[in-house]
C-alpha cells in the first residue's frame, strides 16, 4: 500500500482526443482521490468520460495534462512499455463481458496473468495463489472447469479472481452487472464489496446500476468530462 | 506461448481447415520434389554415380557423351596432363532397345548400356566379363539374373550377371558393362558409329584428395582439344536437365507461395476473431511481442504438423510406387529443405498479422467495445 494512504490520486487530469480538425475533450480538470480500501462507483451518462477516467487510472491511457498516482507511484509520464508492466503487476481489471479465455480452465484463467510476463513469483507460488483465490471465491471445486462449464456468476467470480491475482492496489470494474439479471447482479455486487473489503483493496466501479451505488463508499458523478458530484454513503450496505 | 499451445491442444477444430490445407500443400510440395529428384536421377544418375570429380569430353562434343570421341592418343595426352593428380578411366554410353532372348519380340525395353573402366558407385570393382552386364535395380521388375538380352537392331547378346543394390546406385534403367562389351554392342547396333579399340566417349578423372579440380581441368584443356567439366557442370549440361530443374523449381516456388498465403490469410482471420481477447490480454499487461509470438508458434505448429504428414505420405509413396513405373525418389535432404521452407513460409505468413496485433488498443477492452 502507498505511504500517503491513497490507492489513486488524480490531479488536474485532462484528456483530449484529436478528431479531424478539432479536439474532443474527454476529461477536464479531474481531481479525484481514492483511499485505500475505498469502493468508488463512477456514474454518468454515455460519453461522459467514465471509461476514459477508468483507463487513465488503470494505466491504459496517459493523460494529456495533470498527474496520476496509483499506490503512491506516479505513472503520468510512463512509456507504453512501462505502463504494460505496471498493468500486469499493480492494477486489476474486471471487464464488462467478463472476457475469460475460453479454452483455459478457471485456474488457468487466473494463472494467465503470470504467463503474460514476469511478475516476480515462481510458477508454484502463482498456482498456490490461484488456488487460494479460487477457494476464497468459493470456486475450489470448479478450478478445472472451462468457462463454458461455469454459470454467469461463477464466471464473474473467476474474473474477479483474475483481477486479484497480482494483489493490486486498485481494481477497475467495468459495468460488472450490465449483462446479469437482477438476482445475479445483486450477488455479484455483494461479492465485489466483500472481496474488496476483505483484502483492503480499492475499487472503481464504472456503472449505470443504481444497486452498486448503494454498496459503494462513495459515488462520483461525471458529466461531459467533469466530476459534478461526490456522494458519500452514510453507511454502506454490508 | 503456453497459451497458444494450449489453444491448439484444446481447440484443434479451429485449426483443422488450415492444417488440412497445409497438409495438401505439403504433400504436393514434397511429391513434386520427389518427382524432380526421380527425373534427375534417371537423367543424371549415371553421371552422379561416377567415382571421379571431372569428366573430359572432346572439344567438339557440346558437352555431351553422345558427340564425344577420345581416342587412345588423346587419352595418353590427357593422362600426361593429369600427371600424379589422379587416375583416368574411359566411359561410353549407348541408348537402345532390349528384348529377352526367346521372349515376345514386341516387348521392347529402353535401356542405357554404359561401359566403364573405373567402377561407378554401387558397382563391383571388377568390370563384368565380356557380354555380361550388371543391371540397375529397377530392371529387376522386367528381367532375371542369368537371362540373355538382345540389344539394339544388331540383336547383340548380353547376359544379366545380376542386379545392383537399390540403395547404392542413383541410376535408373542402366546396364553396366565393360568398355569392350560396350564397343562390341555399339559396332553391332550402329556400325557407322563403331569405335576403335582404344576409343571411348569420355574420360572420368578421379583426383587425389589434395588436387584442385579447377587446376587439373585447366591443365587438361590447356594441353588438349578437350573440354573438362566437373560432375555437377556435366549434369547441368545434359540436355533438358537445367530446364527441368528450373520448371520444377518454379512450380515448387509457387506452391510455397501458396502455403505462405494460406498461413497469412488464416492467421489474419484468426487474429481478427480474437481482437477482443487480445485487447483484454493487452489491458492485463500482455506485450505485443508476447501475443505475436503466440500467433507465430501456432502457425509453426500447424505447419509442422502438416509437413510431418507430408513427409510420411511422401515416404509411403516412395515405398509403394513400383520401381521403374514412375520417376520418383525420396531424398532426405529434399524433405528437410521442404519442411524448412514451409516453416519459413509459416513465420513470414504469420508476420502479416503483426501489424494488426500491434495496433490493438487495450482501451478497447474497457467500455464494452
Amino acid at each position: 500500500m502507498s505511504k500517503d494512504g491513497f490507492a489513486l490520486q488524480m490531479q488536474g487530469v485532462r484528456k483530449v482526443y484529436p478528431m479531424a480538425d478539432q479536439e474532443v475533450v474527454a476529461l477536464d480538470g479531474i481531481e479525484m482521490d481514492v483511499a485505500e480500501d475505498e469502493i468508488v462507483a463512477l456514474v454518468g451518462p454515455s460519453g461522459s468520460g467514465k471509461t476514459t477516467l477508468c483507463t487513465i487510472a488503470g494505466g491504459i491511457l496517459t493523460p494529456t495534462d495533470g498527474r496520476v498516482r496509483v499506490g503512491g507511484e506516479d505513472i503520468t509520464d510512463y512509456s507504453a512499455k512501462k505502463l504494460t508492466e505496471f498493468r500486469r503487476t499493480r492494477v486489476g481489471f474486471v471487464f464488462q463481458a467478463v472476457n475469460l479465455v475460453p479454452f483455459l480452465t478457471a485456474r488457468e484463467n487466473l494463472l494467465v496473468v503470470d504467463e503474460l510476463g514476469p511478475t516476480g513469483r515462481s510458477r508454484s507460488d502463482a498456482r498456490r495463489r490461484a488456488d487460494q483465490l479460487l477457494e476464497e471465491l468459493g470456486l475450489a471445486d470448479r478450478a478445472n472447469n472451462l468457462p463454458g462449464q461455469l454459470s454467469g456468476g461463477q464466471k464473474q467470480r473467476v474474473a474477479i479472481g483474475r483481477a486479484l491475482m497480482n494483489s493490486p492496489e486498485l481494481v477497475m470494474f467495468d459495468e460488472p452487472t450490465s449483462a446479469l439479471d437482477s438476482k445475479l447482479g445483486d450477488q455479484v455486487v455483494h461479492l465485489i464489496r466483500d472481496e474488496m473489503k476483505q483484502r483492503g483493496t480499492s475499487a472503481i466501479i464504472v456503472t449505470h446500476d443504481e444497486r452498486i451505488t448503494h454498496y459503494a463508499d462513495r459515488t462520483v458523478h461525471i458529466t461531459d468530462g467533469r466530476i459534478t458530484d461526490h456522494e458519500y454513503a452514510a453507511a454502506a450496505v454490508g | 506461448m503456453r497459451l497458444a499451445l494450449r489453444e491448439l491442444r484444446r481447440q484443434p477444430g479451429r485449426f483443422a481447415v488450415a492444417t488440412v490445407t497445409l497438409t495438401l500443400i505439403a504433400i504436393l510440395l514434397m511429391f513434386l520434389g520427389g518427382l524432380l529428384d526421380g527425373l534427375l536421377q534417371s537423367a543424371t544418375g549415371a553421371y552422379r554415380a561416377q567415382p571421379g570429380q571431372l569428366i573430359v569430353y572432346s572439344d567438339t562434343a557440346n558437352d555431351t557423351l553422345a558427340g564425344s570421341r577420345i581416342d587412345g592418343d588423346l587419352r595418353v595426352q590427357v593422362e600426361d596432363a593429369v600427371g600424379g593428380a589422379g587416375v583416368v578411366g574411359g566411359i561410353g554410353e549407348l541408348t537402345l532397345g532390349a528384348r529377352v532372348d526367346g521372349g515376345d519380340e514386341r516387348e521392347l525395353e529402353s535401356v542405357a548400356l554404359r561401359g566403364y573402366e573405373i567402377a561407378p558407385a554401387g558397382l563391383p570393382d571388377a568390370a563384368p566379363a565380356l557380354r555380361e552386364v550388371w543391371a540397375d535395380p529397377d530392371l529387376a521388375e522386367t528381367y532375371e539374373a542369368g537371362q540373355t538380352l538382345l540389344l539394339g537392331p544388331g540383336r547383340s547378346e548380353v547376359t544379366v550377371a545380376g542386379f545392383l543394390d537399390d540403395s547404392a546406385t542413383p541410376s535408373l534403367g542402366g546396364l553396366w558393362a565393360s568398355l569392350d562389351t560396350w564397343r562390341a554392342v555399339l559396332a553391332e547396333s550402329r556400325p557407322g558409329s563403331a569405335m576403335g579399340e582404344e576409343t571411348v566417349q569420355g574420360l572420368v578423372v578421379v583426383l587425389e584428395d589434395e588436387a584442385a579440380a579447377a587446376d587439373v581441368a585447366a591443365a587438361i584443356d590447356g594441353a588438349n582439344p578437350t573440354r573438362t567439366l566437373t560432375i555437377d557442370d556435366a549434369v547441368l549440361a545434359i540436355p533438358g536437365v537445367e530446364a527441368q530443374n528450373s520448371t520444377f523449381g518454379q512450380i515448387i516456388g509457387v506452391t510455397l507461395a501458396i502455403a505462405l498465403v494460406v498461413v497469412a490469410l488464416f492467421f489474419a482471420l484468426l487474429t481478427v476473431e480474437r481482437l477482443s481477447l487480445y485487447a483484454v490480454l493487452k489491458a492485463m499487461g500482455a506485450k505485443t511481442r508476447t501475443i505475436f509470438a503466440g500467433v507465430v508458434v501456432q502457425a509453426l505448429a500447424v505447419t509442422l504438423i502438416a509437413a510431418a504428414i507430408g513427409v510420411a505420405m511422401t515416404i509411403g509413396a516412395g515405398q509403394s510406387i513400383p520401381a521403374g513405373s514412375l520417376p520418383f525418389a525420396v531424398e532426405p535432404a529434399r524433405l528437410a529443405i521442404s519442411v524448412g521452407f514451409m516453416a519459413l513460409a509459416a513465420v513470414v505468413g504469420s508476420a502479416f498479422s503483426l501489424r494488426r496485433v500491434a495496433r490493438i488498443d487495450p482501451a478497447e477492452a474497457i467500455g464494452g467495445n
